[in-house]
């Protein structure tokens, strides 16, 4: 898995899928190793967060370590040697975009995409919530391709706000990309965020949000409805495009989308099963998978050896 | 006494002036913390954000990341109690510099309980990478733009407003992590804060001219609590310390002295005025500081307590002290 075809041209679209089935695979593996992991969260956000990056975004090359360096410590003063995960987003310059992850509880699915691209090697992921390490579970401003510390759901998006009005006044031509689950949406602070973004036109922000309907304790239907949130949205004054979220050509809908005053939401509809069908079983608690005895393991095991053999052919 | 009116309106202009690099960030209360002539000559640098602070803590964040710096400007309470967790996660964490000045410290607005900052030393105090500062006069007020906006890091100013007396000269302005030693003395050592301080001097002059030697010490920075003055005048009280301020007197001044005295083990008495573990509510400023034992005379009652003597004095004696400018006692020794 996750070796990118050398010599051949694939169109972005294949190369977006490919990346895509990689994570899948890489978060499976992980969680059938581990008992436990953000799994749904990788079959939501897989082709998202690989559209993002095969495509829409426009990153620098990595400045990390391949193999992320240990915790050095909280940022302090007189810490210059303080190392951010934006490293891996490549370099700060004025032309290149930003990218803003915002539920950090899917750090699994965004480390795994980060070995997909070629932004980390596979021993990275190996350190995932590791003691030291800077892989954590629910990632800070030091793990891998973090910009934020956002593990209080629904903050991201203000600080990506004030990203983008300094970007917007230093004339920068980068964007700023902000991912999102549709949870945040039960946050008071994300629709404070959406009315600041619109009343001071800060058209170079572009929100991916993952709705997949789940959060934590369930369906989202039955812990807090959210929808319509696609009107919602539209009427806090941004742009909406509601896309079916595995669909890498519609997920592009923003790349070349001219700015006209307004924050751009796309509303990627989702399935949390996605490409692992055997998760159905589990609903409607989808949120983290701990498998309930061996043969479940050994279930899930066997599923990830189908889908590495079909991968592979 | 000089009484100087809307210091910070004007002084914020000016000292910004050469400074594009700051911005100021107003939820929705933009004459009530003296920012509106700023709002008004550098309309390009003032961002209105609406009553939403949580949203308003997290953006000034995201902005100070990027090379700006937000000096946000509301009352304290929506600061540190509406968007603690901002304050902390969008900015303390990364240790950014946000200049965050809170207004309506303690009991100083009629508004009650929702508007009064009875709390925010203690709270702000705790959160790692964040320097606490409180203003006691016009020419803290004054002076204290430079030294907050020196700090690497994240800085609540606990900020008056409107009229203000001048109780230090304009040339000794306020310095980060330094108190003022305003009165040398060593039977009781006084610690007094923000307003206190002009008040504590009501019972200080009175005391004085019936033989009692008052070590006086004002302080303006609550964190880092590091100035050498501070033990050095607790080593000196006879019959114990005494701290004012305005300011529940858990976690704040008070708290600070009591954390320096247990570190080195000096065992003296400490006297806590301040609110006594209670939520005040609205009304003047003079009714709330002697209900809740913030005035003078409290000052006077825990002193004779302290040295077990009683002193005659009276409500008149204290509000007929004219008070002068106090020069810091220290500066001459400094040289």
């Amino acid at each position: 898995m996750g070796n990118r075809k050398q010599g051949t041209k694939n169109t972005w679209q294949e190369q977006a899928k490919n990346t895509a089935r990689g994570v899948r695979l890489r978060v499976l593996d992980h969680t059938v190793k581990n008992n436990g992991g953000y799994l749904s969260q990788a079959c939501s956000a897989a082709e998202i967060l690989s559209v993002l990056y095969e495509h829409v975004m426009c990153l620098g090359p990595s400045e990390g370590a391949m193999v992320p360096v240990p915790f050095a410590g909280v940022p302090r003063q007189g810490m210059p040697q303080y190392q951010t995960g934006a490293l891996y987003n490549g370099p700060k310059n004025p032309e290149y975009d930003r990218f803003i992850m915002s539920p950090v509880h899917y750090a699994l699915v965004l480390y795994a995409l980060l070995v997909e691209v070629g932004r980390m090697a596979e021993e990275g992921l190996e350190l995932f919530n590791q003691d030291g390490s800077t892989v954590e579970m629910i990632g800070a401003e030091h793990s891998p391709g973090h910009e934020v510390t956002a593990g209080s759901l629904g903050q991201a998006l203000s600080q990506a706000g004030g990203i983008a009005y300094a970007r917007k006044r230093k004339k920068e031509k980068g964007r700023v990309w902000v991912f999102m689950s549709d949870g945040e949406f039960q946050s008071g602070q994300t629709w404070e965020a959406l009315q600041a973004l619109s009343f001071h036109k800060l058209d170079n922000i572009g929100i991916y949000v993952d709705v997949n309907s789940q959060q934590c304790d369930g369906a989202m239907v039955d812990v807090m409805n959210v929808e319509p949130l696609e009107h919602r949205i539209k009427f806090f004054g941004a742009r909406v495009h509601r896309v079916n979220g595995h669909d890498v050509d519609a997920l592009s809908c923003l790349k070349d989308e001219k700015p006209d005053g307004r924050p751009q939401v796309v509303l990627a509809i989702t399935n949390p099963c996605q490409g692992i069908s055997l998760l159905e079983k589990r609903r409607p608690k989808l949120h983290y998978v701990r498998f309930k005895d061996e043969n479940e393991q050994k279930e899930y095991k066997n599923y990830l050896n189908q889908m590495q053999n079909s991968t592979d052919t | 006494m000089e009484i100087c009116s809307k210091i910070h309106s004007k002084n914020l202009v000016k000292w910004a002036k050469d400074k594009p690099e700051v911005f100021v960030l107003s939820a929705d209360l933009t004459s009530s913390t003296e920012v509106d002539l700023f709002r008004d000559t550098y309309p390009d640098r003032f961002l209105s954000m609406g009553m939403a602070e949580q949203n308003m803590m997290s953006f000034a964040g995201g902005m100070a990341r990027e090379g700006l710096f937000p000096f946000v400007h509301t009352f304290g309470v929506f600061i540190y109690r509406r968007a603690l967790d901002q304050v902390s996660m969008s900015i303390a964490y990364p240790n950014l510099p946000v200049r965050m000045f809170g207004f309506l410290p303690g009991i100083m607005t009629p508004g009650g309980a929702t508007h009064q900052a009875i709390d925010d030393i203690a709270i702000m105090r705790t959160l790692p990478n964040m320097t606490v500062l409180e203003v006691g006069d016009a020419t803290e007020v004054e002076t204290i733009l430079a030294p907050a906006h020196a700090v690497d890091g994240p800085v609540y100013v606990r900020m008056l407003r409107g009229d203000l007396p001048r109780i230090f000269p304009k040339k000794e302005p306020f310095v980060l992590n330094k108190a003022r030693l305003i009165k040398k003395g060593k039977d009781v050592t006084l610690f007094s804060s923000g307003i206190c301080t002009e008040e504590a001097l009501r019972a200080t002059e009175v005391l004085a001219r019936r033989g009692v030697e008052i070590e006086h010490v004002h302080v303006s920075t609550l964190k880092p609590f590091s100035d050498p003055q501070i033990l050095a005048s607790i080593e000196k009280a006879s019959h114990g310390v005494i701290t004012m301020e305005n300011h529940t007197i858990l976690g704040g001044l008070g708290t600070c002295v009591s954390e320096v005295m247990t570190r080195v083990g000096m065992n003296k008495k400490l006297v806590k005025l301040g609110l006594k573990d209670t939520y005040a509510h609205g009304a003047s400023r003079n009714y709330l500081m002697r209900e809740y034992g913030l005035d003078a005379m409290a000052l006077v009652v825990s002193i004779e307590q302290l040295m077990g003597k009683t002193f005659k004095i009276k409500e008149e004696d204290l509000s007929s002290v004219r008070l002068e400018m106090v020069h810091s006692e220290s500066k001459a020794e400094a040289l």
